[in-house]
């Protein structure tokens, strides 16, 4: 498997704000390849507020590839990032129905079909006596519906991401607040990303590359 | 959590003079002994009904400021930051816990007589017999003065701290409040069980329910969140709680008015399946009285009012996040809540039909006229949002999407 790449940002740019980590690259990894294939650019902000406040420009300026990247939950930052509402709850309640449909199809099917048998004098479709289990399979299928729609919606798991390429970006479990803007369409300009975030109070800006692809 | 001070602008925390809430503890107080008299007038030759009637009435009003009670110990317990804001509005209605050992008066005097008569006269059943031990008039009225005295007292304590703290804004209060209440969580948890059980469960001495103290709990939640919701939006409408209670403290109380109306109904229905499975004659005939002669209205009713349709509705996030949906479905919530009690008293007078008295009406419209008073007066007196509460900012702050 091909290391990972980094090059300095090829921006008008250099020294200052676009810095890139030689720490990962590979040795002589650079060798041959003259121009490698923009994945993100990459900008750390010093607080939540400044995070914030940098988020509602970039959701502003029209970008679609791009996302927020924190140590914890900050409340209000959907809204500056202009979020739609999450789509988790549909795949609960379809699937929490589905559950709780199956559950009660079940029983019917093992306690009046399958396998018949007269319990307590009572019919064999006694339905106030299956409600639990009903129930039950309702609340794991909207459990899995929540774990599997989040993965999904999430496109997790994954084996890697093009961010980890960055030695800064560690650091986002930790204690740094970043921005990526993705090379998501043909319209997208690293540079004028780069200093797009820059002016709007990025600390550190770095250009991330895909790894072992070359333009 | 957030720190430091807040300083909240006086329009948004104090009733103003010319306000209507300022008119209402006369009037509804007013209206509510106009309507005891008149309930009093026209029961006097049918005690019976009056007294059923009444106890509905009485326990309607008596599950709102029991909820109130409840809804401020827990917060203080789970030392919540969100609700601060909204917490007086729960204070004011335990605050009215004092009038329902007023308004119990007229049961411990004809109570014997006739919503208690099967047990307070047992005569050789020997089921009833049994239960003496327990079931008897003098155990009756002390533990009815033990439940008061333990509502009266932790109320009134908590009522003087949390108001005394709008003035001396210290922390030190909160924190005896915090490692007090648990203690008195367990001591509300056993008085309202019990209170159930001697009031409600009593009416139909053969049965029995350990589910029952729970189910009526309930209820009492359900319906002091529906009021915590209708009176801080009226309070908004009036301009009042301005950027105090917010959106998103609404949320909240929606979220917590969607896990009780399930809860109730897992109550609900944990109860009728124990005892529908079980099949013993002296169980089921709660139910039995229940499913016949027009009562299988009212318990369809329930299941569906009570339980169904909320469910569905405040299910979406934007129906709870709305102030027309969300006032709708409390105001909805409140009547099945009545309907509940009434399910659960009348069928003991009523089992050959059902029946639906002018009584009933009056009598509610006396102890909520009461009630109302009390607890607009307490309103008025104090400011609407706890000011010297250290958690105050966080409140103020708070947001939950």
């Amino acid at each position: 498997m091909a290391e990972p790449t980094h090059r300095p940002s090829s921006s008008s740019r250099d020294g200052g704000g676009t810095i890139a980590e030689g720490a990962a690259s590979g040795g002589g990894a650079g060798a041959g390849r003259e121009a490698s294939t923009v994945f993100a650019v990459l900008a750390e902000f010093e607080s939540p507020k400044a995070l914030m406040h940098a988020c509602a420009k970039v959701r502003d300026a029209g970008y679609r590839a791009w996302d927020a990247h924190t140590p914890f939950p900050i409340h209000g930052l959907d809204r500056a990032m202009g979020l739609q509402k999450s789509w988790v709850s549909a795949f609960v309640l379809i699937l929490g129905l589905g559950g709780a449909g199956l559950g009660m199809l079940m029983q019917w099917f093992v306690a009046a079909r399958a396998y018949p048998l007269v319990i307590s004098g009572k019919p064999m479709f006694s339905w106030p006596a299956f409600v639990p289990i009903t129930f039950e399979c309702g609340v794991l299928g909207g459990a899995l519906g929540a774990i599997g729609g989040f993965l999904f919606l999430s496109r997790l798991p994954r084996h890697h991401h093009g961010l980890f390429a960055s030695a800064h970006f560690e650091r986002v479990t930790d204690d740094a607040f970043f921005i990526s803007i993705e090379a998501g369409d043909a319209e997208f300009d690293a540079a004028a990303a780069a200093a797009f975030l820059d002016q709007i109070g990025a600390q550190r800006v770095e250009t991330i590359y895909e790894c072992g692809k070359v333009a | 959590m957030v720190h430091g001070k807040v300083t909240l602008h006086e329009d948004a925390i104090v009733v103003p003079a010319n306000s209507v809430w300022r008119r209402v503890p006369l009037l509804a107080g007013a209206v509510g002994v106009l309507a005891l008299a008149i309930s009093g007038a026209l029961g006097w030759q049918q005690r019976d009904q009056l007294m059923h009637s009444y106890l509905v009435a009485f326990l309607f009003g008596l599950s709102l400021a029991l909820g109130g009670l409840f809804f401020v110990l827990i917060q203080y317990a789970t030392r919540a930051g969100w609700s601060v804001v909204i917490r007086r509005i729960a204070e004011n209605a335990m605050a009215t816990l004092p009038l329902f050992a007023l308004l119990f008066v007229p049961i411990a005097l004809f109570g014997m007589d006739t919503l208690y008569h099967h047990w307070s006269h047992p005569g050789d059943d020997p089921i009833l017999l049994s239960k003496q031990a327990f079931l008897n008039p003098t155990g009756f009225y002390l533990r009815a003065a033990l439940y008061f005295v333990v509502w009266i007292a932790a109320s009134t304590w908590f009522y003087r701290r949390s108001t005394r703290q709008d003035e001396e804004r210290t922390a030190a209060l909160t924190g005896t409040m915090q490692s007090v209440s648990a203690p008195v969580l367990i001591l509300f948890g056993l008085t309202t069980t019990f209170a159930a059980i001697d009031w409600v469960m009593s009416l139909d001495p053969h049965w029995f329910s350990t589910m029952f103290g729970v189910y009526f709990f309930a209820g009492c939640v359900v319906s002091i969140l529906c009021l915590l919701i209708l009176v801080s939006l009226s309070l908004r409408r009036g301009g009042r709680l301005d950027g105090v209670v917010t959106v998103d403290h609404l949320y909240d109380l929606g979220k917590l008015l969607f896990g009780f109306v399930v809860f109730w109904a897992y109550i609900a229905f944990s109860q009728f399946m124990l005892i529908w499975y079980g099949n013993i004659p002296e169980e089921t005939l709660f139910f039995v009285h229940r499913w016949h002669h027009g009562w299988e209205i009212l318990s369809i009713l329930l299941a569906a009012g009570h339980f169904g349709l909320p469910f569905l509705f405040l299910l979406p996030m934007d129906f709870k996040r709305n102030s027309v949906t969300l006032s709708l479905a409390a105001c909805w919530l409140l009547v099945m809540h009545y309907l509940d009690l009434y399910w659960l008293v009348m069928p003991s007078l009523h089992h050959e039909h059902i029946h639906g008295d002018v009584l009933d009406v009056t009598c509610l419209i006396g102890v909520m006229g009461l009630f109302v008073a009390v607890f607009a007066h307490r309103m008025v007196g104090h400011k609407l949002v706890p000011v010297g509460d250290p958690r105050l900012a966080e409140s103020v702050a708070f947001e939950n999407v």
